[in-house]
């Protein structure tokens, strides 16, 4: 019997001779990613343990992106935490304001992360670097400070679900799209610990920032990671960088535990309604469904590819009276480029904002939480009960195409409509 | 390990914002945290908790976040240890990792908000003494007792290591 792509890298970083699902492994792990709010009690642990040094300073990855820049006192304190450890560790993969990004656009915009690496990060979105073809998975604080310890986590090796996409997208129809009917499908408990392997003809022509969005929410089907093989599109994205990738491929005669196949020809843009992911309907069959918030960004959809959609629909127009358009570029350098392209200046130019990266408002941290009643369009990952702030808001989750449009008219509408 | 407590009773698909929300994430005590437990959907919920309590809930328990700071304030506001037919796999290992016991049992729904429970770890097995039910379920692997019994994952690499 073969493998699948994941199993192969987590075989790739033991010991063990042959693995198979359901067993417990030791995995050496290539990096270690915190944030401004899972490092803090990593680091306490680190310390309560009596080690001084971490095992290896060059994995250690800290990104102050949740709460950053410090949304209050209490969060300047979090984030001083990264900054002060990183200094004493002599880590070099610390990311300031001014140089900090979303962690999950940063990372593999920097390279740090590459195809065959075995990854975890103390945050449940870490599934996004699957994309690459890593082994990538969220894991709490605890294993974070395990892994300053001794490079090392436990798990338990997962089965693989493989998704087949076939036939061809409508235009405005992308990643999201993709990713929000998977979960509509199979449930946001359809891949518990499991590994989706995103695959089949519509994946090959995605591009990297459509693999990203599919990968990222992999969670919320609550999978363990979301792996694409990697093809030339994924060889040409690393090709710059310093590390070396490992290419791995599923064996044609890997086990799956279920295998899905799709044609998604005609798919229209995917809207998921209030409170979970797995909630989807087709933008069409939503009829006024009036929005105070529309917000672009995030790790899901804050990728240059992302912002130029939404800008093209936006071009000229002013977002709807009353309504407030929040725009977050998920790094500096995507930022930049957005500047560049007058991307923010398009827009500013219809009443929005255009912020410094965070997840903000994403998570009910800062920069746009919502009020009592409010509704908001946002092209982020969760809309959990209260997930962006009041337990009597709504969140609906989009591809930027449709946050843009909605944010014209004020109400949810299809791109096509604009 | 036996553990005996009162039952708080839930659905399905609880996710880390219903357990602690985003606006708590600034402190990382456990008895703070444990002020909010599931303030979301149950305004009242750590108020209503006494030592030792137990909570039971449906499929996919703790889905969403990677917070530890969802099973520290579980742990924060008094309650010993969770049951649920399923949970999600971030928050398995995270209350594995802080030692928060917890046990995996289809026989959720004969189980009631305020029904005394005994649960043992070791033998997988679930004792209502309210109903006068016994629920046999999966014991944990012998790894994870370890860790759990070692009360978390720093103190059991310490221990090995040792």
């Amino acid at each position: 019997m073969g493998y699948t792509i994941a199993e192969k890298i987590l075989l790739a970083h033991t010991d063990n001779k042959s693995i198979r699902p359901g067993e417990f492994i030791q995995v050496k792990l290539d990096v270690a990613l915190g944030n401004d709010i899972t490092a803090p009690i990593a680091i306490q642990e680190f310390k309560r343990s009596g080690c001084k040094k971490v095992f290896n300073k060059n994995m250690v990855v800290l990104v102050p992106d949740h709460f950053a820049p410090a949304k209050d006192l209490k969060s300047a304190n979090q984030c001083k935490i990264l900054a002060d450890f990183a200094k004493e560790q002599g880590i070099k993969n610390y990311f300031e304001v001014g140089c900090m990004g979303i962690e999950h656009a940063l990372l593999p915009e920097k390279g740090l992360v590459l195809p065959g690496d075995m990854i975890i990060g103390a945050d449940s979105h870490t599934c996004t670097y699957g994309a690459l073809g890593a082994y990538s998975t969220g894991i709490g604080s605890t294993d974070l400070a395990r892994a300053y310890i001794d490079g090392k986590c436990w798990l338990k090796v997962p089965a693989s679900i493989k998704f087949i996409y076939k036939g061809k997208l409508n235009k405005w129809v992308g990643g999201k799209d993709l990713i929000l009917y998977t979960i509509g499908k199979i449930g946001v408990d359809g891949a518990l610990y499991k590994v989706m392997e995103f695959s089949g003809p519509v994946i090959r022509k995605l591009g990297m920032d459509g693999r990203f969005s599919m990968s990222n929410m992999a969670i919320e089907a609550g999978a363990r990671a979301g792996i694409i093989e990697p093809d030339e599109i994924t060889r040409k994205y690393v090709s710059g960088f310093k590390r070396k990738p490992k290419f791995y491929h599923s064996d044609p005669d890997a086990h799956y535990e279920n295998v899905y196949e799709w044609d998604v020809t005609g798919l229209e843009p995917v809207v998921a309604c209030p409170h979970l992911p797995s909630n989807v309907k087709p933008v069409s069959a939503l009829k006024n469904i009036k929005i105070d918030q529309v917000v672009i960004g995030s790790c899901t959809n804050g990728r240059i590819s992302d912002l130029r959609i939404a800008a093209s629909i936006i071009k000229g127009k002013k977002v709807s009276p009353g309504l407030k358009l929040i725009v977050f570029p998920a790094t500096q350098k995507i930022y930049l480029q957005a500047v560049r392209e007058g991307l923010a200046e398009i827009f500013v130019k219809a009443g929005g904002i255009f912020s410094t990266p965070t997840c903000g408002p994403c998570l009910g941290g800062h920069m746009g939480i919502l009020a009592d009643g409010e509704t908001a369009l946002a092209t982020t990952n969760r809309n959990f009960l209260g997930r962006m702030g009041s337990a009597k808001s709504f969140v609906y989750l989009s591809n930027p195409a449709v946050a843009a449009a909605s944010a014209l008219t004020g109400k949810i509408t299809h791109p096509e409509k604009v | 390990m036996v553990i005996k407590g009162k039952v708080h009773k839930f659905s399905d698909d609880i996710n880390t914002d219903d357990i602690i929300a985003a606006k708590y994430l600034v402190s990382t005590d456990a008895a703070e945290l444990g002020k909010h437990c599931m303030e979301t959907i149950a305004p009242e919920f750590s108020k209503t908790v006494s030592p030792g309590d137990i909570i039971v809930a449906g499929n996919n328990f703790g889905c969403g976040s990677s917070r530890e700071h969802a099973p520290l304030s579980i742990k924060g506001c008094g309650v010993s240890a969770v049951v649920a037919r399923s949970f999600a796999a971030i928050f398995f290992r995270n209350a594995i990792n802080i030692g928060l016991p917890f046990l995996e049992s289809a026989d959720v729904d004969k189980i009631d908000n305020g029904d005394m429970i005994e649960i043992d770890l070791a033998a997988g097995r679930i004792n209502n003494t309210t109903k006068k039910q016994v629920y046999k379920t999966q014991a944990f692997p012998v790894f994870l007792q370890d860790i759990v019994a070692s009360g978390g994952l720093i103190n059991y690499i310490r221990k090995t290591k040792a």
